[in-house]
């Protein structure tokens, strides 16, 4: 409990010598994609019967908690494992990589869930209607944590930031196009369906979209969603036992 | 307190460290010393579990060494070489976050934080963000981070690199009292006036294997106590000799000029590195 509470601690310091650069940054992104795919879109375009940016505000929840969830594990703790050593600091402290890991991961998890209530807050300024109810809470925090325990891995599988900076670029991007969060995944021809659902972001997307639009909850989406996570934990976890 | 048994690591299939074997008693302070890519590092970051042995037995304080072992790491502090401190806390954030990782009351916390503020002199700057300090400051930050806990064992790798004479002879003065309180300590350093100012047992360390190992006096009788030292075909040329008599009338022989002197570490790690260089 000790690595758990102190490794919190330092991100608790951090995130409010830093909120305001947090906050703006987090709104960046989601506020170009309602402008352009909200207004400019929204009014004329439907889809499924639903306005547009209501139809694309899940899709823009579940893309920016992925984006900070994962970013705000994986870029401060590839640094302090490649760059100030910071990291060191941790594996010689008398506590256990469970709890380094679990605090790590929560921390970026919490990241996500701050960006998640600005983003809601915005797109409700913007005219969006949607639910906010204990399912898609539940899969919102589900996502966060997938983000943040695969930006665990990450940075710990990184050798140097450039290798960072191409994880981000050949996977992270390319699913914020192509999970389903600007248009229906059920529009895309077989097989790249099929490879589009078993992708991360997917069942974020798809299972926010439903909660948030009234309709019925795909139940894979819980359970894939669970079982990346199992994955990036373990996967994190041996790492973290190895790494040097 | 430390032991090594046979202890093996390789990186990129090149041997780092070649079945080292070392023991340090209590209260010792030993130094470590070696050429650059001796494995003194890799030998500190295997000690303290920050890398793993390919083979060979480590324990410190009595346990075994491994990354999930919480009960070693209680009794060791740690010097890095990087100034590995949260560069956007301050220097008591800094002190706190490492009292949180070891598990220490607010109160414990609040006294030895005001200790080692004070044993540093670092009290003016308690306040101040890491990345504002000078690196002689930051290094005294990483000795009072390492001491939060009061360590069995400390481990300090290069302590100095990098520090000015007045800031190096304020570190050696922290790290003497240390030891003097019964600290056991493990010191690399690069600087072998260091090791012989500081350490009360050294050992010579040349890719990856432990070549000599005694106290400073020791190593010097080993090769000898009079150095003559000899400019010839555009390199200095060094002669050990166990008095002053032999040294001179080695001297009377030679045709170039050369001086006479008592032999440093220093003298004496070129020598049997070399030697076991050029073997």
């Amino acid at each position: 409990m000790a690595g758990l509470r102190a490794v919190l601690w330092r991100e608790l310091l951090f995130f409010r010598r830093r909120w305001w650069t947090i906050t703006a940054s987090s709104m960046v992104a989601p506020l170009l994609y309602m402008v352009a795919f909200g207004w400019g879109l929204g009014k004329t375009v439907s889809l499924g019967g639903v306005a547009y940016l209501d139809f694309i505000v899940p899709g823009v929840v579940a893309l920016s908690t992925m984006n900070v969830s994962f970013n705000a594990v994986a870029t401060p703790l590839s640094i302090a494992r490649l760059y100030d050593h910071t990291f060191e600091e941790y594996m010689v402290a008398p506590i256990t990589v469970y709890s380094f890991t679990a605090a790590k991961i929560l921390a970026g998890a919490a990241r996500g869930l701050y960006a998640a209530a600005i983003i809601i807050c915005l797109a409700l300024l913007f005219g969006a209607r949607f639910n906010v109810d204990l399912r898609f809470l539940l899969l919102l925090s589900l996502n966060c944590l997938v983000f943040s325990s695969l930006g665990f891995l990450a940075a710990l599988k990184v050798r140097s930031h450039p290798d960072m900076t191409r994880f981000n670029n050949f996977l992270i991007t390319p699913m914020i196009f192509v999970c389903g969060t600007f248009f229906s995944v059920e529009r895309v021809p077989f097989p790249m369906d099929w490879v589009i659902k078993l992708l991360p972001l997917t069942p974020a997307s798809q299972g926010l979209r439903a909660a948030a639009l009234g309709w019925d909850l795909p139940w894979t989406a819980p359970l894939l969603q669970l079982a990346y996570l199992a994955v990036f934990v373990s996967w994190g976890l041996k790492t973290c036992l190895e790494v040097e | 307190m430390i032991i090594l048994e046979n202890v093996t690591k390789y990186y990129h299939q090149t041997a780092s460290v070649q079945g080292l074997s070392l023991h340090v008693k209590q209260g010792e302070f030993f130094g470590l010393l070696g050429p650059n890519g001796a494995g003194k590092t890799t030998t500190i970051r295997m000690l303290t579990a920050l890398t793993m042995p390919a083979g060979g037995k480590i324990q410190v304080c009595g346990y075994p060494v491994s990354r999930n072992n919480t009960r070693f790491k209680n009794d060791i502090g740690v010097v890095p070489q990087h100034l590995n401190l949260e560069p956007e806390l301050t220097v008591v954030e800094n002190l706190r976050l490492h009292a949180m990782l070891y598990d220490m009351t607010r109160q414990e916390t609040k006294r030895r934080v005001g200790e080692l503020l004070d044993f540093t002199g670092l009290e003016e700057k308690a306040d101040a963000l890491v990345n504002t300090l000078s690196g002689g400051m930051k290094r005294k930050v990483l000795i009072a981070r390492a001491l939060m806990h009061n360590p069995k064992v400390l481990f300090l790798d290069e302590p100095t690199v990098g520090l000015d004479v007045f800031s190096r002879r304020k570190v050696w003065d922290l790290i003497r009292s240390l030891n003097v309180r019964g600290i056991t300590i493990m010191l690399t350093t690069h600087y072998l006036e260091e090791a012989e100012n500081l350490c009360s047992r050294i050992g010579l360390l040349k890719k990856g294997k432990l070549i000599m190992d005694g106290t400073p006096g020791e190593l010097k009788q080993l090769a000898g106590h009079v150095v003559v030292e000899q400019f010839k075909d555009e390199r200095t040329e060094l002669r050990l000799f166990p008095s002053q008599q032999e040294a001179l009338k080695f001297a009377e022989q030679l045709q170039d000029s050369c001086s006479i002197r008592q032999a440093t570490l220093e003298d004496v790690f070129v020598k049997l590195t070399g030697e076991r260089e050029n073997a």
